[in-house]
């Protein structure tokens, strides 16, 4: 119930008063309230759940081996197997990603966003790049499949071609999130395009940009199919000992994703109940790491100003 | 209040004094100093010339002619809506940035057609800076946003000296001096206006424009910034556009007012009279012309 305050006169401080109280529980929003909270709780439950039951399992292999288990390379044997090689071939993909994928990407953003006029043609390239970021990564895997080569450059180049639609999508968000009034202010003072783009433009972007693209490198480190399709090593392979540098990144490799999938599929009991949770448990840590690596760089960047 | 007392008298607020009896003892302090009534010594400097701006199909502006003049102060006023920013933005070549917009006519500088082939509208924006409607400082320090225009233009001389005397003609520098490299944002939306007017004044551009820039001003800091532009009248040519016509009495030589007739829903816009201020004021041609002034419409 609500009541009018009249202009008139006669209108005293307590019929004010009662005009502006809050009239009785809004049951609608503190439903819708307590709705949204539910939801989010389900959600970290579930999470929280499934991370308990990997730690359980896991933990005997930390408990026994310690870091032995995060040193030692593949072995067919559960009491010395170990998930370096994984670990290597992780960062390999981790590496090539960002020199290929990042560069490339927001290049890409920063030529659709600033410098391409808005033509039919413009339009068309930016709903293919979205339409890209939707194609499952089995496809991807498919793509660097069919060529020779199954190592480790290979796998990273595909995971490029993976995210890069991401890593454009993201950077041409977080440089449309640049308000206008900066360019114009830019321009103002007799900028030249390269200059308003090099000294507002990207500075201002560069934390949205930096958050962005350091998530997606998480899901390239993250994805197991397309590995599986261009020919990674899923059994046991020996690391060459005393392989050169081009030994290594031309021949065999695994990473760690490929690594939990194979060892849940081993026959051996203790390959699928107790190691591959671990190996879960290390891909889970360089993701946390690289997520917290993410949050940094971007508070970095932005408590500048 | 804890702007620091000014030593202009006028500029301090007097309890009690009217407005009205403020603006009219500045406006003729105003005319003592600099001469009162404008003469036509000074040269075109700019030249609208049968100039329409086009939002894509929409026909913004109509047909405006302008001559503006050298070292003088030229007023737009007019309601909102008008296309007072939008034909303000199409002298320094502002509406390149807007695709659809587009620019019919002649706007002349120095004689030589702006819209021409071959004129680098970056060039042109070195010429004719601008204070915009809202202040847009760079999410940067103070210093830096001054620093920015002189760097790009190749300033060789000692930044920190033109930093200091940028600020100081925006009667900004008492404020900021101890914290220049704090950023831009940290300051008052009137103290980021008149960063945004020593911007745009760090560059010695020979025109300036400036788009109410006096809107998030406070009344001492406005009439701040009119003694600015007072200052800046010797060497340089301002175009203002203002809601505030006491303002517009007050600084400008010459005036336009813009109207907008509605036509099947379109509204556009149109110079009714261009005219000397004293005379617009006082004794306006158009009928539409009083009506605004004496606030009987708009
Ligand atoms: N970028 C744009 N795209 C399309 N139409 C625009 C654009 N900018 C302005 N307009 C239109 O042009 C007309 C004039 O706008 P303008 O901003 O020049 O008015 P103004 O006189 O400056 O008004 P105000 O006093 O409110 O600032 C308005 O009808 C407005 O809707
Ligand atoms: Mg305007």
């Amino acid at each position: 119930m609500t009541t009018s305050i009249t202009r008139r006169q006669e209108a005293t401080q307590a019929d004010v008063a009662k005009a502006i109280q809050r009239s009785g529980i809004q049951w609608r929003s503190t439903l819708f309230h307590a709705g949204l909270l539910l939801l989010l709780l389900t959600t970290l439950v579930i999470l929280l759940v499934l991370l308990a039951d990997i730690m359980i399992k896991a933990w005997p292999t930390f408990a026994e081996r310690g870091v032995s288990f995060v040193t030692d390379g593949l072995s067919l044997n559960p009491e010395t197997a170990g998930v370096f090689t994984g670990i290597m071939g992780s960062i390999a993909i981790a590496v090539i990603v960002i020199l290929l994928a990042f560069p490339i990407g927001v290049s890409s953003a920063i030529y659709l966003e600033e410098y391409a006029p808005d033509t039919r043609l413009s339009r068309f390239l930016d709903t293919t790049v979205r339409n890209l970021a939707g194609v499952p990564s089995i496809v991807y895997g498919l793509l660097g499949g069919s060529t020779d080569g199954k190592n480790v450059i290979a796998a990273g180049i595909t995971m490029s071609a993976l995210v890069l639609p991401i890593v454009i999508i993201t950077a041409s968000e977080a440089i449309r999130a640049v308000p206008d009034s900066i360019r114009e202010a830019g321009y103002g003072v007799g900028a030249t395009k390269w200059e308003v783009v090099r000294s507002h433009v990207m500075p201002s972007a560069l934390p949205g940009i930096l958050t962005g693209t350091v998530l997606t490198l998480a899901r390239a480190i993250g994805e197991t199919a397309p590995l599986l399709v261009i020919g990674v090593a899923t059994g046991y392979f020996a690391p060459p000992g005393d392989a050169t540098f081009v030994d290594q990144i031309t021949g065999s490799y695994t990473a760690l994703p490929v690594i939990v999938f194979s060892w849940s599929r081993q026959t051996q009991a203790e390959f699928a109940d107790t190691l591959a949770p671990a190996a879960i448990i290390v891909l889970l840590v360089v993701l946390f790491v690289l997520n917290g690596a993410a949050i940094w760089l971007r508070n970095k960047t932005e408590n500048r100003w | 209040m804890t702007e620091e007392p000014t030593t202009d008298e006028q500029l301090a607020p007097r309890p009690g004094a009217e407005q009205a009896e403020l603006a009219a003892e500045i406006r003729a302090e105003r005319k003592r100093v600099t001469g009162g009534t404008p003469d036509d010594a000074h040269d075109v400097i700019i030249e609208l010339d049968n100039v329409d701006v086009y939002y894509g199909d929409f026909h913004a502006v109509d047909s405006v002619t302008i001559p503006v003049r050298e070292k003088e102060i030229t007023a737009f006023i007019g309601p909102s809506g008008c296309g007072k920013s939008t034909v303000l933005r199409s002298i320094n070549r502002m509406n390149d940035l807007i695709e659809s917009a587009r620019v019919e006519g002649r706007i002349a500088y120095h004689g030589v057609d702006l819209y021409g082939s071959g004129v680098d509208p970056v060039e042109v924006r070195r010429h004719i800076g601008m204070v915009f409607q809202k202040p847009n400082p760079f999410p940067k320090s103070i210093y830096d946003n001054i620093a920015f225009g002189p760097k790009i233009a190749g300033f060789k001389g000692d930044m920190d000296d033109l930093v200091e005397s940028s600020l100081q003609r925006a009667a900004l520098w008492d404020e900021v001096k101890d914290k220049l490299d704090e950023s831009a944002f940290a300051l008052s939306g009137g103290q980021q206006q008149r960063l945004c007017i020593a911007r745009a004044i760090a560059t010695s551009p020979d025109v300036l424009l400036m788009d109410e820039p006096a809107s998030a001003l406070d009344p001492i800091a406005t009439l701040r910034i009119e003694d600015l532009m007072y200052e800046l009248k010797q060497e340089y040519t301002i175009i203002i556009v203002t809601h505030n016509m006491q303002q517009a009495a007050r600084v400008s030589d010459r005036t336009a007012f813009f109207s907008v007739d509605v036509n099947e829903g379109k509204r556009t816009g149109r110079l009714v009279e261009f005219t000397e201020t004293a005379k617009l004021f006082t004794d306006p041609a158009e009928q539409e012309t009083e009506d605004y002034i004496t606030g009987r419409f708009g």
